[in-house]
Order: structure tokens, then sequence, then C-alpha cells
């Protein structure tokens, strides 16, 4: 595609040949996932995380538009509605845990990309649209998986749905209206979950056209690889298929074996056990927590606790919660090191370990109640995410020593043995 | 520029953090219920683990339990008399057990379109005790006994938190009210450890041993038939569990095979080139 070693499509098969010349279907496939797109030929396994991803969001999909036909997204039935798919609904429960537990394998899948990204450098030139559509597709993540978890209108469900949609009422003067019209109401109610459950029938679907926009923006400077050094030429490179299709065929096998454990063994681990009460108004839980996945950004949220610069706590709490999302957007251009991969960034690699130890313990405190030394603690922990990102990042691109680059990806693959031949991708091979 | 206003933005969030950090705090007295709660206690079930399964004699006596016991305040909604030919009750069990349910289900009177009631058949869910919230309320001194057809997996720890609340009353310990004299379990409360709050408003439901006549060799000890009737909640929360973890096994062994292929025809793919 973008590498003019790259296959072209010649069809030999006459329907085929028909096919392509009507409609060039096959020879997009083809060059998106075919031999005709060349890969740096040194990926490892962190490179698997994108098409499990997909296969994460495609199980979603799957599996939302069969439960769908068996929920009632009306306040006074939707708790049933969903129990009797537990219950009476031919495999109504796998369907039920694969949805509920398929979204936490989307968001462990997700964040394991993201991580392999910052730790390669994918955000940077000539990638940075790529990095930029990625952050707009965790953002739509969010909000599906969110109103996901509002559909089964459990304890859980209303109070997160109270808490979360309560943020824009810390925006001054048109917060409260913007909070009554998202929801409906003063509260949510029937309105906030019918409007939620075509939301999140809709938004996955965005998400799938987003993704065809960030592998189309991948397609044109070719994937990253962990030396970060750009592709010089074929002997770098091999052919998508059939090399890549079957690593990524081998690490799909173990994402669906830890899902299955999950599933069949751990369903609800996970989730919260207040959901399994049907939501009451007035009664509130004793602890209100998110699920795992946010649990970091409400760390973030709840470390804010002072009124300083004349902006109430709880304000900075929303802004710097969104801000620990949004400054993603800026992060191609606050770390302008030319050297991507972290592998020879000496100083950026200790602080991107350190930011994920920070990451994690942003999660046990946003798990945890808002009592002492957990507050503390999560004050240090969000006051380090922003620095990573805001100061330290910057800093360390500007006076960072870094190591000697391999002059090729195929220097660092033959380790100075003899040159291999160019590969001889199937592509040529027939 | 956006580096500077970047970094700006970073002092400011920064500083907000830390000013916050170091505010002093207020000390927190400890609460009664933070000294004295106990997480559950030890008890086997046969569904625990992967490999577990349901002990279909056990969910009998636990269905005894409750039809005898728990079936005066709390209702089951969600689930319905058919279901037990899943725990090994023939259909003309169930019929009977139906019909001779001592709630008889909401109906009208076929000839006047009254409101009226009629005996219970298989197909109907279990009727509830109370007609209405404020009804169940108004007989147990305004606590609602929660609906139990998701109890065991509403609560954390499940069947084992069940049954050592059954099992965990006792008199309110005298330490405790020496050191926090304003905790007295109040009046028409019951002082139970494993309760979030210590005070639980239902009364002990199993007090005396034989307190049900179990029909086979089993003695119905308060112990025993805590087990059995935590055992019952779990599959009436969970009936599925027995046909998940056989789906489990089959799944995980066909995907353990298909991904050792899947790595030999990767391995065998790649064998030539270096990566």
């Amino acid at each position: 595609m973008s590498f003019p070693w790259a296959e072209n499509y010649a069809p030999k098969n006459p329907l085929m040949k028909w096919l392509d010349a009507k409609l060039p279907l096959p020879r997009l496939v083809y060059n998106a996932v075919g031999a005709g797109y060349p890969v740096p030929r040194n990926l490892n396994y962190f490179w698997n995380f994108g098409v499990l991803a997909g296969v994460a969001l495609t199980i979603q999909i799957v599996t939302g538009i069969i439960l769908a036909m068996h929920f009632a997204s009306n306040s006074d039935l939707a708790f049933t509605s969903v129990e009797g798919i537990m219950r009476d609904v031919n495999a109504g429960w796998l369907l039920r845990y694969m949805h509920m537990n398929g979204a936490s394998m989307f968001f462990i899948v997700v964040y394991i990309h993201i991580f392999r990204g910052l730790y390669y450098g994918s955000y940077k030139a000539p990638r940075e649209m790529v990095w930029l559509l990625g952050v707009v597709i965790f953002l739509l993540m969010m909000a599906t998986a969110f109103m996901g978890y509002v559909l089964p209108w459990g304890q859980m469900s209303f109070w997160g749905a109270q808490v979360i949609t309560g943020f824009f009422s810390a925006i001054p003067i048109v917060g409260d209206p913007i909070h009554t019209w998202l929801l409906g109401g003063f509260a949510p109610d029937n309105a906030t979950l019918s409007r939620f459950f075509s939301l999140h029938y809709l938004l996955p679907f965005v998400i799938a056209g987003v993704i065809i926009l960030h592998i189309w923006a991948l397609h044109i400077p070719g994937s990253n690889n962990p030396t970060g050094v750009e592709v010089k030429g074929p002997q770098d490179t091999v052919p998508f298929h059939p090399y890549y299709t079957a690593k990524d065929g081998m690490g799909l096998g173990v994402f669906l074996i830890v899902f299955a454990v999950l599933l069949f063994f751990y369903p609800n681990t996970l989730g919260h056990p207040d959901n399994y009460i049907q939501a009451n108004p007035l009664s509130t839980p004793a602890h209100i927590v998110p699920e795992w996945y946010f649990w970091p950004f409400y760390a973030i949220l709840r470390a804010f606790t002072v009124n300083w610069l004349w902006i109430p706590a709880k304000l900075w709490g929303v802004l710097a919660m969104f801000s620990s999302i949004l400054l993603l957007f800026f992060l191609p251009w606050l770390d302008n090191s030319p050297v991507r991969s972290a592998n020879y960034r000496p100083a950026y690699r200790i602080a991107f370990w350190v930011l994920v130890v920070d990451v994690l313990i942003l999660g046990w405190i946003g798990k945890s109640p808002a009592e002492e030394p957990y507050v503390r603690i999560g004050q240090i922990a969000a006051a380090y995410y922003f620095a990573h990102f805001l100061l330290i990042v910057p800093i360390i691109a500007a006076v960072e020593k870094t190591k000697p680059l391999p002059n090729s990806i195929s220097e660092s693959v033959l380790h100075g043995e003899a040159a291999e031949a160019a590969p001889i991708g199937v592509g040529s091979a027939h | 520029m956006l580096r500077f206003l970047a970094g700006l933005v970073g002092v400011g969030f920064v500083s907000a953090l830390l000013i916050a950090f170091l505010m002093p705090r207020e000390k927190v007295e400890p609460s009664a219920a933070s000294v004295y709660h106990l997480s559950e206690k030890e008890v086997k079930f046969s569904f625990d683990g992967p490999f577990g399964k349901y002990d279909n004699a056990q969910l009998q006596r636990g269905f005894q339990v409750y039809k005898e016991v728990c079936s005066a305040c709390h209702s089951m909604k969600l689930v319905a008399f058919r279901d037990l030919e899943e725990i090994g009750f023939t259909k003309p069990e169930v019929k009977a057990i139906a019909k001779q349910w001592a709630v008889e289900v909401p109906s009208i009177n076929p000839d006047t379109g009254e409101a009226a009631t009629r005996k219970a058949l298989p197909s109907d869910y279990f009727p509830s005790p109370y007609a209405n919230e404020t009804a169940a309320r108004a007989g147990n001194n305004n606590a609602l006994p929660p609906d139990m057809s998701l109890l065991a997996k509403a609560r954390e720890g499940g069947p084992h938190y069940i049954y050592s609340l059954i099992t965990g009353y006792q008199a309110q310990p005298a330490e405790l009210l020496k050191q926090f004299p304003d905790a007295k379990t109040p009046a028409g409360l019951h002082y139970n450890p494993y309760f979030a709050n210590l005070n639980i408003a239902m009364p002990p439901p199993l007090v005396a041993d034989g307190q049900v006549t179990y029909a086979g060799d089993k003695k119905a000890t308060v112990d025993q038939m805590a087990q059995d009737v935590s055992a019952f909640l779990m599959w009436a929360a969970e009936p599925k569990l027995e046909n998940r973890h056989r789906w489990g096994f089959v799944v995980i062994i066909y995907l353990l095979i298909a991904t050792g292929l899947a790595y030999g025809a990767y391995r065998n793919i790649w064998r030539d080139k270096k990566h």
C-alpha cells in the first residue's frame, strides 16, 4: 500500500477477477490485512492487542444484538427482563455473562494496547492521527460502557448514573440545565434508561466506524515496531498474511482462554453484588463504585478535596478527570523526542513503568472508600499522573541522552549474522 | 508554546492536589461496626470452585427450610414452581407443592371480574407473603424483608454470608458496650456481628434443632438447616451454575487444543524468518 514493494492484487480466479473489476473489495482486504500489506518483521506479542480489541468489539456487538431482543428498556421491566434472560432464555445466561465480562475483556485489551503505544512511542509522527483516533475510540468506549452498565437497572446502575451524570452539574451556570437535559429529568428515571439504551445500541457502530478510520490512518505510514526505527526496505518487512494472521490466530486463542475462564468460572467477580438488587432511588448504597475499568479516573475525580484558585473542589475533580484523558490528545506534541521506542530511552523507560504502577495505584484507590489513608495516597498518585504527562515527559524529551538506534529493523533482528536473503513473502512465492 | 501551556496546567493540577494532601484531616473515631464486624465464617459448599455441582438432596432440604421458615416473610419473585423440577422434584410433586402453597396467587373471579385469589400452578412464580411493600414493613417493625431470588448474589460473600448471618446471632458483647456506650442494640433489633451495621431487624430465624422435620437421615441441626437454606438460595440466584461449569470445561479444552494448533501453525509459518 504505502510501500513500493507491497504486492499488488492479481486475482487468478475468474470470479475474483470479475468481482475485482466491478467492486475492488477483494483488493481492499488484500491490501489491508492480506499479503499486500507489508508489516515490520519484528513485532512482539504486544502487537496482537489491536486485533484482539476488534474481536472484543465484535463479541460485544453480536451478543448485544441478541440480548436487545429480550431486554425491556423500561425502568419497571429492565431488571426482571435481564433476570428472564438469565433464567428462561435459551443459553441466555451465556449471552449475558459474555456481554458483561466481554466489556471487561475489551477494556483489558485496550488498556494493554494503549500502554503498548505509550512504551514504543507509537503516538509519534508520522502516526499522530492513528493515536488521536484511538483516543476518540477510547472515549466512545467509556461512554458506551457507562450507559450499558445502567441498563440492568440495579442499584449500582442507578447510583452510578446518578454520580456520573452529576459531574455535569459541577459546570458553572449551565451545569444544572445540562444535567437535567442529559437525564431527561431531575434524577435517573425511565427517560434516562430508554435514551441510554438507544445510545448504547448506537455508539458501538460509531466505534466500528472510527476503528475503520484508525486502521486506515495506520496503513498510511504502516505499523510501528519494537525498535521504533522506520521500515527502510523489503528486508525489514513480512506480508501481513500469513505471518501476522498466524500470530494473531494464536493470540486470539490465548485471549479466548482467559475470557472463558472469567466467563464460565468467575462471571461475577468483576461485578458488584449491589447490582443484583433492583434500583431503588430511596436507598443509597454504602459505597458507590463504578466498574473496575473506571477506577483510576474515579480516583482522580475524588482526589481533589480543596477549593483552590477560586475553583471549587468538585469542579477541579471533574476538570481533572476529563483532562486526564483529553491530555492524551496532546501527547504526540508534548513528547518531541525523536526516538520512539522506550528500549532506547533510559529515562523515559523508568517514567513509563512508574506511570504503570501509578495507574494501578489509582485503580486501587478508586475502588477503596473515601477515607484515610486512601485519600492521601490517591492525591499523590493523581499528582504524579498529571506530572508525568504534562511535566516529566516534555522535560525528559528535552534533556534525555538516548541510546544508539539500530540502523534498521533487519539489522536488529539478525544481530550481525550473515544477512538473510530478502524475505520471500508468500505473495511472491506463488 | 503548547508545552509551556501544558506545563502550566500540570502545575495547576499538581498544586491543587499537594495542597489537598497537606490539609489537616479530621480525626475519624472508630465506630462499633468498624471494630466488631466479622467477615464470613468458613463453610464448604458442594458448588464451590470450578468443579462445583449442586447437591439436589441438600437443595430440597433447603427448599423445605425456605418453605417452612423464610417464606413467611421473604418473597422469591423471580423463581417459579416449575423451576423446582431442576432440583429433582417430579412434575406431580411440583404440582402438589404449588397447590398446597400457603399463599394464593392474585386472580380475578371469572364470573364477576372482582379481585380474588386462586391456588398456585407450576407455571406461577412464588407468591409474595405480603401484598406490597407497605404491608411488608407494617408487619416487620418498619423493616423490609428483602426478596430472596438473588440474595446469594447480591451480598458480598454470597451463600457463605447468608450462612454466617443465620448462625451468627449472639448477645451483644459487654466490652462493645464499654467501648461504645451509645451503640446498644435498639429495642426490636438483634445483635449480629456479620450484619454490616451489627443490628439487624430480622429475629433469629432458626432457633432450635429439629425446627424443620427432615424426611431423610440428615439431622436438622440449626447448622445443617442454615447450610441447606444457603445452598438453596445460591441455586435460586444462579440456577444455571452447573450448566455453566460443564460448558466451561468443554470450551476450555476445545480452546486449549485450538490454541495449540494455532501455535504450531505460527511456528511453522515463521520457521525460516528471524524476528
